[in-house]
């Protein structure tokens, strides 16, 4: 049973950790203005988060429009609605679905690897052996881990969508002899700025937290291998739960601007 | 041994302090490194010798006493400072820490990084370290592709590749196997001769410490117990000293 003091002690836990990653966030906007500016390894490491996601990005997007549609079908059929199936479907991916499930898979993907491998790093004394040689770790590990990810998972999820609603209008194309020009002229005509801008901007931030919440992890793992396997674990756990936050912020402050 | 009383030292620990709550690990700790000299430190597992390395290169912040490197006190540098006075400390880390995302060569440059050199000179001392140690073929190859000698080897290469004028090794030979930890022990005597350097040496090897030492420190309870030369320890009637020789 689950007593007053546990509950406190985890509160006092995760706010700590808050405030941890807090600073740490705190030390990223410091550092990042600041030379040298490690341009080959940023490069680096935004081929391997956007390049390497890339074939996993694209599956998941493709089946995400693929069944949504699929699902869809039957009740907009009922109310003789089919037609208004791609801009249901755009404006859903677009705005909410597409952003949030593929940022959710790069932060398995990509927070849990920058988990890991800072963690190995610390645990094997690569970090040290960096700042001993003059170098500050930091700088070339993090700030460009957070950069990478801050630039990478927009583009990511814009991929996404377009494979997703892709993947929607080939189901309309089977099953509803839609052309894909059509289908795409509806999308288009569909999507506002409004459904767009938001969803761009809060990419970012979701890109920001995979960075940050991964290089935090990593970057103060402990406790050898088993401390490894935990940065990487929850790394995953805490970003997932920081990107829903960030949603419903970001949907609460685009419901006051675009309302308006 | 040679007579050292005139000679100003290029490291100097005086009465380092350390301590993690309760547990005292350093108790006021002192050495004095000098040019050219290989001294080695010995400790029981636990004693504090990781702590002191860790507060020599900056790692770790001391409660207490003052580090001196080439005459200056590190606890009073800028970070710019320190970092420029790290460039002339080597350091051989217990498990190589090479990095394992970058090839050999990528690794043995990384120290040049801050150093404005054309891409001659650095390959050019990336070369020459590599076959310091023996080991030019393997410059493009990746940590993972190298036994635990060679890895020793790459990353000793690593730390005498700016030409330090000190290095510090960190239990060079623990984990390999005797011929291989030989192997180890002559390049650091070759590196020695070669580049005039000064060693601080932290092993419980006592083979390695009766090749290579020219004066030993037990540290025992946070503190330089017995100093000396290995004959002068290991013949000592101590029970603590003897028990490091047996």
């Amino acid at each position: 049973m689950i007593t007053s003091i546990q509950i406190v002690y985890t509160l006092k836990k995760l706010f700590i950790e808050i405030g941890e990653i807090s600073y740490f966030a705190g030390r990223f906007f410091k550092e990042v203005f600041t030379r040298p500016f490690e341009f080959k390894e940023l490069l680096r490491q935004c081929y391997n988060m956007g390049n390497r996601s890339l074939l996993l990005v694209g599956i998941t997007g493709f089946i995400l429009g693929l069944v949504f549609t699929l699902q869809s079908r039957p009740t907009l059929l009922e109310f003789g609605a089919v037609s208004w199936m791609p801009s249901m479907v755009s404006i859903s991916i677009v705005r909410e679905i597409g952003p949030v499930i593929i940022a959710l898979i790069c932060a398995g993907k990509i927070s849990s690897g920058i988990g890991a491998e800072l963690g190995s790093m610390r645990v094997t004394e690569q970090i040290d052996a960096m700042e001993v040689s003059g170098t500050n770790p930091f700088k070339f590990l993090v700030v460009t881990r957070i950069m990478a990810a801050t630039l990478m998972i927009p583009l990511l999820i814009i991929f996404g969508d377009a494979i997703a609603l892709f993947g929607s209008a080939l189901v309309e194309n089977l099953k509803g002899d839609v052309s894909f020009l059509l289908y795409f002229n509806k999308v288009f005509d569909a999507l506002k700025f409004s459904d767009i801008i938001p969803a761009t901007v809060k990419s970012f931030f979701f890109g920001f937290a995979i960075g940050l919440v991964g290089s935090y992890k990593g970057y103060n793992c402990t406790n050898g291998t088993v401390g490894v396997g935990e940065a990487s674990n929850s790394a995953v756990v805490f970003t997932s739960m920081l990107l829903f936050i960030i949603d419903f912020i970001a949907v609460f402050i685009s419901d006051i601007f675009f309302e308006l | 041994m040679k007579n050292t009383k005139n000679i100003a030292p290029v490291l100097k620990i005086n009465q380092l302090k350390k301590s993690f709550g309760d547990n005292h690990v350093l108790n006021g700790f002192s050495i004095e490194l000098f040019e050219g000299e290989n001294l080695v430190l010995m400790g029981k597992s636990g004693s504090g010798k990781s702590v002191m390395i860790k507060c020599l290169v900056g790692l770790m912040q001391p409660d207490n006493g003052s580090i001196e490197i080439m005459g200056k006190d590190i606890t009073k540098l800028s970070q710019n400072e320190f970092n420029n006075l790290r460039t002339e400390i080597g350091f051989l880390f217990q498990g190589s820490a090479l990095y394992d995302s970058m090839t050999v060569q990528e690794n043995l440059e990384f120290p040049l990084r801050k150093q404005k050199r054309t891409l001659e000179d650095t390959n050019k001392l990336v070369q020459e370290a590599l076959e310091s140690v023996s080991l030019a073929n393997a410059i493009d190859l990746m940590p993972d592709e190298l036994s635990g000698g060679m890895k020793r080897r790459v990353a000793l290469a690593r730390a005498i590749i700016l030409r330090p004028k000190i290095i510090i090794y960190d239990e060079p030979t623990t984990g390999l196997d005797p011929i291989t930890a030989k192997e180890i022990i002559q390049l650091m005597r070759n590196i020695q001769k070669t580049h005039k350097t000064s060693s601080l040496i932290i092993t419980h090897d006592v083979d390695c410490a009766r090749v290579i030492s020219n004066r030993m420190i037990l540290l025992i309870d946070g503190i330089n117990y017995a100093e000396g030369t290995f004959e002068e320890l290991s013949t000592s009637k101590d029970e603590k000293i003897q028990a490091f020789f047996k």
